[in-house]
């Protein structure tokens, strides 16, 4: 490591941001996939992959993702759930990577909920 | 970049590795890979997370869900369950003692929930062999403050403001400290940490320097700006292997990263710092002792004037700070000195650092506003004694302190109010007894400890904690003279008043807290050669109460001497003459149908015990 400067302690603070973001909290952005026998059955796991992929692509550190049990309604697994600050989650269905993708894009980054892929919004529990 | 999206705080202090948390890593590495998880999510290795007894200790984020004793068998499931179907895992997660219902959160869990965190403000939040996650929070922006936009002058007036006073016991003024030391004209100046942590019980300075090294590191760099110090030496024992080898880790990166060495941040500062191993001599832990250790010479201390602040190591003015202590720095000087002023007391401000042990169900590191009553560190956060036993007291202080009897429990932690009570805040050991315990035996393990640990340099701890020690081995073994509660006061304030250093003037202690509100177990010991706790094995009968015996066998059982008799519906009976007196029948009993009564006991037990039942009048 090079000698650091005054600038630099700063610069090591906020490259190690998302790590405190997640232990810390402070995030803005909570995905939750559903990942019961169901989800994983149906796919749930590539749905991982792309939050992940999409979230390492726009390099944000105030997102996060978690996991959760089965939903309740398997048969429109795989689901998904975006929670932004201060709006009600918003709960998608019959996810695919393409689907994912899109609503990466429009709701978590643009802020606008992707309707035809939703099942409902509000949520009877927000783990 | 890897997006990671959920971090296992794993502990790796002393007490979790002990425990095990290097299997369970690799379990959990193995399994994460199988389940093709280990991309996302990511294992940290934290120091000492405090909550020791339940360990190997674990808390996931974001989550915050707190598992406790985590073994490699457990780790499949758990996997499967929490990190690939976000179901958090009930079986490993913590519960109220006496209660049924798993708690998921670490600030639902009471043991957490009533702390305050400054000295341990990173414990289990970062990987203390990581100098990026130290920066990441917070870390070296005070030192950055003290040394670019402050005088010396400055950083002491802001230390002395806080009203920080040192941890390690004898609460001195940590400002005023450097203030002597920074008037003391001098080339050449030493800043230097105790890090020889020795009371029985005690392991917080442990816990800091294996949890956040660089907390202690950047309070050094910040004390030898204010004194005038560019080498400085932490002082810890060679028993601490974990602590000296994430030390030496933390400078090393600091020294890499221009943190310590020449020239500081760009600052213009100098300041090297280096390691020395003590040997684990008690003594040691004394300032003045530690300082001709680091020379080379055999540990002792000298008599003070001169203080070190004047002339310490190799005669140049030294500040010696408590790990603890230095610990605290670094906020202070980030925050302010009203800030560090806004917990605690008007002459104790801040937070303070306690071990607890002992008889207490959540054993563990425990960081309290001080000001904070005995009660709610006892109750609340230790969640109370062990087996549904009776408090009886609680040792602060260790050797230099003293037992707190019950009706004091309300009295606020301060250092003046502890001290009112006999005992001393110390350096924060804080054991737990129960009604098993005899508080003779107890002043006489804190006396074999001083006993042993006397240096010899001076008269009255040598041979007087020598005597103290065979009069209490007496009394214990029912050779007590009628003479020797007297005898006992009148040496133990000679000692007190004529010793040396800290360790003789303090060594008495244990025995006069006891004495002063444990006489009546002196006197019976004595008297009536009765240890009523069964710990003295001189000095008891056990009896069985026939009327509340329910012949369930568990003590003939347990007895190893088989001086238990007796068979199914038919009370038991203890043959005398077998007895070995090791009280395993009476921790046994689930009917509390055994009484323990005075050695050689003949006569009517019951008539006996309800005339020295607790409220009745005591024979004399």
């Amino acid at each position: 490591m090079p000698k650091l400067t005054i600038a630099d302690l700063q610069k090591i603070k906020e490259k190690y941001k998302a790590d405190f973001t997640l232990r810390e909290g402070g995030y803005t952005v909570k995905i939750i996939v559903h990942m019961g026998t169901c989800g994983i059955a149906a796919g749930a796991r590539n749905i991982m992959t792309a939050v992940m992929e999409e979230i390492a692509k726009v390099n944000r550190n105030d997102i996060i993702v978690t996991t959760s049990g089965c939903a309740g309604l398997c048969a429109k697994e795989p689901l998904a759930t975006v929670e932004l600050a201060n709006q009600p989650p918003v709960r998608y269905s019959d996810l695919t990577d393409e689907k994912i993708r899109e609503i990466f894009r429009e709701h978590v980054l643009g802020g606008k909920p992707v309707e035809k892929y939703a099942l409902v919004t509000g949520c009877e529990t927000t783990y | 970049m890897e997006k990671v999206r959920s971090h296992l705080m794993l502990c790796a202090g002393t007490g979790c590795v002990a425990s095990g948390t290097a299997k369970v890593k690799t379990a959990l590495e193995q399994e994460l890979a199988k389940k093709g998880l280990a991309e996302e999510i990511k294992i940290v290795l934290t120091g000492c997370n405090g909550y020791c007894a339940e360990g190997p200790v674990m808390a996931v984020y974001p989550e915050e869900i707190f598992y406790q004793k985590v073994t490699p068998e457990e780790v499949p499931m758990l996997v499967e369950e929490h990190f690939l179907k976000g179901r958090p895992y009930q079986k490993l997660m913590f519960r109220e003692p006496e209660k049924k219902a798993a708690i998921p959160g670490m600030k639902d869990i009471p043991f957490f929930k009533h702390q305050v965190l400054r000295v341990l403000r990173n414990k289990g939040l970062i990987d203390p062999e990581k100098i990026e996650e130290y920066i990441a929070r917070d870390g070296y922006q005070a030192a950055a403050k003290a040394l670019t936009e402050m005088t010396p002058e400055e950083i002491i007036k802001t230390v002395k403001d806080s009203g920080l006073r040192g941890r390690g016991g004898a609460g001195f003024s940590t400002g005023l400290k450097w203030e002597f030391a920074s008037k003391v004209p001098s080339e050449i100046k030493f800043m230097l940490c105790n890090g020889d942590e020795g009371d029985p019980g005690a392991f917080m300075d442990r816990s800091v320097m294996e949890a956040d090294p660089h907390s202690v590191i950047e309070g050094m760099v910040i004390g030898a700006r204010a004194i005038g110090a560019h080498h400085g030496y932490i002082y810890v024992r060679a028993e601490y292997p974990l602590a000296v080898k994430r030390l030496r880790m933390a400078i090393d990166q600091a020294t890499e990263a221009g943190l310590l060495g020449k020239n500081i941040l760009g600052s213009g500062f100098d300041f090297e710092l280096d390691i020395y191993l003590g040997a684990g001599a008690f003594v040691c832990g004394e300032e003045t002792a530690l300082m001709r250790s680091i020379e080379g010479k055999r540990g002792m201390p000298r008599p003070r004037p001169p203080f070190p602040a004047v002339k310490g190591l190799w005669d140049k003015p030294s500040v010696l700070n408590n790990v603890e202590t230095l610990a605290q720095i670094a906020p202070i000087i980030l925050n302010g000195s009203a800030w560090y002023r806004s917990l605690g007391t008007e002459k104790s401000a801040g937070t303070k650092v306690f071990a607890l042990t002992g008889a207490v169900n959540n054993v563990g590191l425990v960081e309290v506003p001080m000001g904070i009553p005995l009660r709610t560190i006892i109750y609340d956060i230790g969640g109370g004694i062990k087996k549904g036993k009776k408090f009886k007291s609680v040792q602060l202080g260790g050797p230099s302190g003293g037992c707190i009897p019950e009706h004091l429990l309300d009295i606020p932690v301060t250092y003046e109010d502890i001290v009112a009570t006999g005992a001393i805040v110390g350096s924060g050991g804080m054991v737990v007894m129960d009604d098993g315990t005899c508080m003779v035996g107890t002043a006489k393990f804190f006396l074999e400890f001083t006993a042993d640990e006397s240096c010899g340099k001076c008269t009255p701890c040598r041979v007087g904690t020598k005597i103290l020690l065979d009069m209490l081995t007496d009394i214990t073994e029912g050779k007590g003279k009628e003479s020797d509660i007297a005898t006992l006061e009148d040496l133990s304030r000679d000692i007190i008043t004529t010793s040396l250093c800290g360790l003789g003037q303090t060594a008495p202690n244990p025995v006069l807290s006891t004495l002063r509100y444990f006489k009546h177990e002196y006197e019976s010991h004595i008297h009536q050669k009765w240890c009523r706790a069964g710990v003295c094995r001189n000095l008891t009968t056990f009896w069985i109460d026939e009327k509340l015996c329910k012949a369930c066998g568990a003590c003939l059982r347990a007895c190893p001497s088989k001086a238990v008799v007796g068979e199914k519906k038919v009370p038991h009976k203890i043959i005398q003459e077998l007895c070995v007196h090791c009280r395993t029948c009476f921790d046994t009993c689930k009917f509390n149908s055994i009484r323990i009564l005075p050695a050689g006991f003949d006569g009517d037990p019951n008539e006996f015990l309800a005339k020295t039942a607790v409220g009745a009048k005591e024979e004399k």
